[in-house]
């Protein structure tokens, strides 16, 4: 059993943990009970898990607990509240920019991540970027879900 | 399901009585009180026994302090029917939708409103004996309290936020919170209560923000993946590599010793391990050492559609006017052509999961509770209180919202794997599904089909006969106490699984196209009824086999009536072709139901319809090149109009098929959300070109075993690939009765993008899914 701290939503944590293996997002989901990310697939191939790791758009369901540790992790919950949503949860908001909303870590993050290092990215750039690596919405709301990051870059939220 | 309404049913404990006592609410009308320590005697977990849905009370319950909550039988699967419901409810009661608090799918709590399915929910609740007729009796109780406290008649009364006013003097009022202190419906629902008119609607038909939303944005959301219950293991199922396959023998040993206690259950051909931590159970899985049987060899997959002719089947008519031989012979120019739909998934983003607590083992005195994303709470208690050998009335399953299903996919086999893994080891279970263990061994695919379809046209161009025979293929299906093996779990542990018996087909008695079997263009004659199908015409004879099915099926979104539709829009356009008429001008000539048409004439004048026949003069036979196809449809034959334009671009060296527009008009009656069903119909429209373009289940005949294990396997539309322009139109009488809405769209997809390709190409796509192999097969062919 070792344990190894991190920085969670902006909260120091130590988890303890037998297997240096165990990855990152059933401690999130067990350990700290926290929602927003989740399982799809357990394989980097959808996107559910996502969850930032020191601002970068990582997939929690294949990053062992040994390679988070020491680093920030920040999840959907970490960036607003309902009462007090970021500007991004905002834009989806307005754009009732889901269907089901479970695979919404994935569009959003990494559409934060890409977004907030080129501010007033256009559709197709802000399209391009999450295309970099699989990434999924099985309810197909692409369309509001692309219309929320752009208004989110052009600020017009 | 709402963080408040959860909280709601935390607080509900095992009982409603306490829990409306412990929110505060007056007990106005609990139903069955009478019954009920009668009741509890025999039931430990519901001591209130049934929730019987003819009473007001059973739907209904207004606090002193103004708070109304509401129970229904229908589920929010991201599709926005929750905040539906409680726009109808501040409605019809004229009452703030803060003040309202829903629970809905949660057995003995809520009415059994059977399943959250095909597309039946606004029909449900909207209509006879649903939650607006609940409404409208409390209303019209609630005014007549009013009128005695007032002392004015219920003409001189209006009603605002909850509160009743004299019209002629507003400093006269009573609150609902007032009228019904201390006191209880006690009514039946009244089925001539009037519903408010829709021309005085101030709530529905508007685009209330989704009440679910804002906690999903920012992460609070708790689905189903996220219930925690004190105590929880987590359970892994472990199933067999080969289809059919039964268990030789397990080595227990094999995951001696591993972190987290891990426990082997072995029940006939169901096998789990549980552990305290999911990571634990997920090694212990692997690592678990189990000997299988061979199986059965499957159909080989290449040869599938032959395969599927070939088995005896249980037939039925759809429609047969007996003519249709004799009228072939008629016809001056005969059409026909085949098409081919395979098994998809439905793939849900999340894998299912549910988490379950049976305690005491089994019998009379033992209790489960199961937390589960089923489209059928009822349903899923009946039938797994059968596998658990506990009684129905012992079993509580609430709904928690899981992510989109799309149907009947894995979430009631996952509920059975959790409650038998709990029963097993006595302590509460979650379990949630590796992909492979969804895509291979947890889920209901929807099943392949083969349509062939034959049509004669007389001198003028107009059809004179249509014939179609269709092959499907069944096994399993929703959650049954009389058929616990209609699930994957409950045929593991060793009841039967129910497939068609092969019977011959006997003439219909009724035209009953819920299956879209029968095209738009026939008349629907059966006998001496009324023709009940939307066009004209008469020579008409639909045939439908259908045959166990090697892998289990299950409703998917549009169930049958995707792939019927793919294959009979698709022919009207083959025929179109052939008499070198327009594709919606043909259509038109053939119709004669007037909302179907006016759908048709929507779509096609907000896509810019380019009136001509296919294929597009002057595109050249390499390169990219464009086109336009159109579909429409009578969803389930009566329940929601819909029509289709898809734009491509195909690139014909390389095979690529890219949908740059689709613009959809649907008519589902006045909408209740406008926004909430343009939401629904670009779902729909970009769903269906994923199924279209994509989505197959393959699998390896000799080794037997399913090779769609994830998303590499089984691709669909992933971000970074173009996503079409989407446009909908919405038609819909203010005062027409409301007709489904969430399938109509997904329905037409691939026919309109097959009709494209055709515009385009001049080839014609008969095989779904549209992938450049595909293609360049059709063009060579």
């Amino acid at each position: 059993m070792a344990a190894y701290s991190l920085t969670v939503n902006g909260n120091a944590v130590s988890l303890n943990v037998d297997d240096p293996n165990t990855p990152l997002l059933y401690l999130l989901q067990e350990n700290l009970q926290l929602n927003g990310p989740k399982f799809g697939c357990g394989l980097g191939q959808c996107g559910c898990c996502t969850v930032l790791l020191d601002g970068q758009p990582i997939r929690s369901c294949i990053t062992a607990i040994s390679d988070s540790a020491g680093h920030a992790v920040t999840t959907i919950e970490g960036l607003g509240t309902t009462d007090n949503p970021h500007p991004i949860q905002q834009s989806f908001i307005n754009q009732q920019a889901m269907h089901c909303g479970y695979c919404l870590s994935g569009p959003m993050l990494y559409g934060k991540a890409f977004i907030d290092q080129n501010p007033g990215a256009t559709s197709d750039q802000i399209l391009a970027a999450l295309g970099q690596t699989p990434l999924l919405c099985r309810c197909h709301s692409h369309s509001r879900m692309l219309q929320a990051l752009v208004n989110y870059a052009q600020g017009t939220i | 399901m709402t963080p408040d309404a959860y909280a709601a049913l935390k607080k509900a404990g095992s009982s409603r009585r306490d829990f409306l006592r412990g929110a505060g609410v007056m007990i106005i009308g609990f139903s069955m009180a009478g019954k009920a320590t009668k009741l509890a005697a025999q039931s430990p977990i519901n001591p209130t026994g049934l929730v019987d849905a003819t009473l007001v009370d059973s739907w209904l319950a207004i606090g002193a302090d103004e708070s109304i909550t509401a129970y229904s039988g229908k589920c929010e699967f991201g599709q926005g029917f929750e905040t539906v419901q409680y726009q109808l409810i501040a409605e019809e009661l004229s009452a703030p939708m803060s003040n309202i608090k829903l629970i809905f799918c949660d057995t003995g709590f809520t009415p059994d409103q059977g399943v959250t399915s095909g597309s039946q929910s606004h029909l449900a609740e909207f209509g006879p004996g649903g939650l607006r007729q609940a409404l409208d009796t409390a209303r019209d109780a609630l005014l007549q309290l009013a009128s005695q406290q007032l002392d004015a008649p219920v003409g001189q009364l209006v009603v605002q936020n909850g509160v009743v006013y004299l019209q002629s003097d507003s400093t006269q009022w009573v609150t609902y919170g007032q009228l019904v202190q201390g006191t209880r419906f006690n009514l039946t629902l009244n089925p001539n209560a009037v519903p408010k008119n829709p021309s005085q609607y101030t709530i529905l038909g508007t685009s209330v923000p989704r009440v679910d939303i804002p906690a999903k944005a920012t992460g609070q959301f708790q689905y189903v993946q996220n219930v925690r219950v004190r105590g929880m293991l987590h359970g892994k199922v472990v199933r067999s590599p080969i289809w059919g396959a039964h268990v030789v023998s397990v080595d227990q040993s094999s995951v001696a010793g591993m972190p987290g206690n891990p426990q082997v259950v072995v029940n006939n051909d169901f096998v789990g391990v549980v552990a305290d931590t999911e990571w634990h159970a997920i090694m212990a899985a692997a690592a678990l050492n189990v000997t299988w049987s061979n199986a059965d060899p499957l159909p080989s997959f290449s040869g599938l559609y032959d395969y599927m002719q070939q088995q005896a089947s249980s037939d039925s008519y759809t429609v047969n006017s007996g003519d249709t031989a004799q009228m072939l012979q008629q016809a001056v120019q005969v059409v026909s052509a085949q098409y081919l739909h395979p098994y998809q998934m439905h793939g849900a983003i999340a894998s299912s999961c549910a988490v379950a607590d049976v305690q005491g083992g089994t019998g009379a005195n033992a209790t489960a509770k199961i937390w589960s994303a089923t489209q059928g709470v009822y349903p899923l208690r009946d039938s797994v209180a059968v596998v658990l050998g506990i009684p129905n009335g012992n079993v509580r399953v609430t709904f928690v919202e899981g992510s989109g299903c799309y149907g009947c996919n894995g979430n009631d086999n996952v509920s059975f794997d959790a409650a038998l893994l709990s029963q097993a080891v006595g302590a509460p279970v979650r379990v949630q599904y590796s992909r492979k263990d969804e895509n291979t061994a947890g889920e209901n695919y929807g099943p392949a089909h083969v349509n062939k379809l034959m049509a004669g046209v007389d001198k003028s161009g107009q059809i004179i006969v249509w014939t179609s025979e269709a092959w499907t293929l069944s096994k399993g299906g929703r959650p049954s106490a009389t058929a616990p093996g209609n699930i994957i779990t409950g045929a593991l542990v060793g009841f039967p699984a129910p497939v068609p018996t092969p019977s011959a087909a006997t003439a219909p008695k009724t035209f009953a196209n819920n299956s879209n079997t029968a095209c738009n263009y026939v008349t629907g004659v059966v006998g001496t009824n009324a023709p009940g199908g939307t066009g004209t015409i008469a020579s008409q004879q639909v045939l439908v086999h259908s045959i166990p099915s090697p892998y289990f099926t299950g409703p998917l979104r549009s169930p049958e009536r995707l792939q019927n539709t793919f294959a009979n829009e698709s022919f009207m356009d083959e025929i179109a072709a052939a008499v070198k008429a327009d594709p919606v001008q043909f259509r038109l000539k053939h119709l004669k139901d007037q909302r179907l048409i006016a759908v048709l004439n929507a779509a096609t004048m907000a896509a810019n319809w380019d009136t001509r026949p296919s294929p597009k003069p002057g595109n050249a036979s390499t390169g990219v090149v464009t086109g336009r196809g159109v579909s429409c449809v009578l969803y389930e034959g009566n329940n929601g109009y819909c029509a289709l334009v898809a734009q491509v671009s195909v690139d014909q060296d390389a095979g690529t098929i890219t949908v740059t527009s689709l613009t959809a008009s649907q008519d589902s009656g006045p909408p209740s959300n406008p926004d909430g069903l343009k939401n629904q119909m670009e779902g729909g429209a970009l769903q269906g070109m994923s199924r279209a373009l994509f989505e197959e289940v393959k699998w390896n005949d000799r080794a037997g075993i399913i090779t769609s294990t994830d998303w590499t396997s089984y691709p669909v539309f992933q971000w970074g690939m173009p996503i079409p322009q989407l446009k909908t139109v919405l038609l819909g009488p203010l005062n027409a009765p409301k007709l489904g809405a969430g399938e109509c769209t997904i329905t037409l997809v691939g026919s309109a993008i097959a009709n494209a390709v055709f515009d385009a190409t001049g080839v014609r796509m008969r095989r779904i899914p549209f992938t450049s192999a595909n293609f360049l097969a059709a063009k060579g062919s």
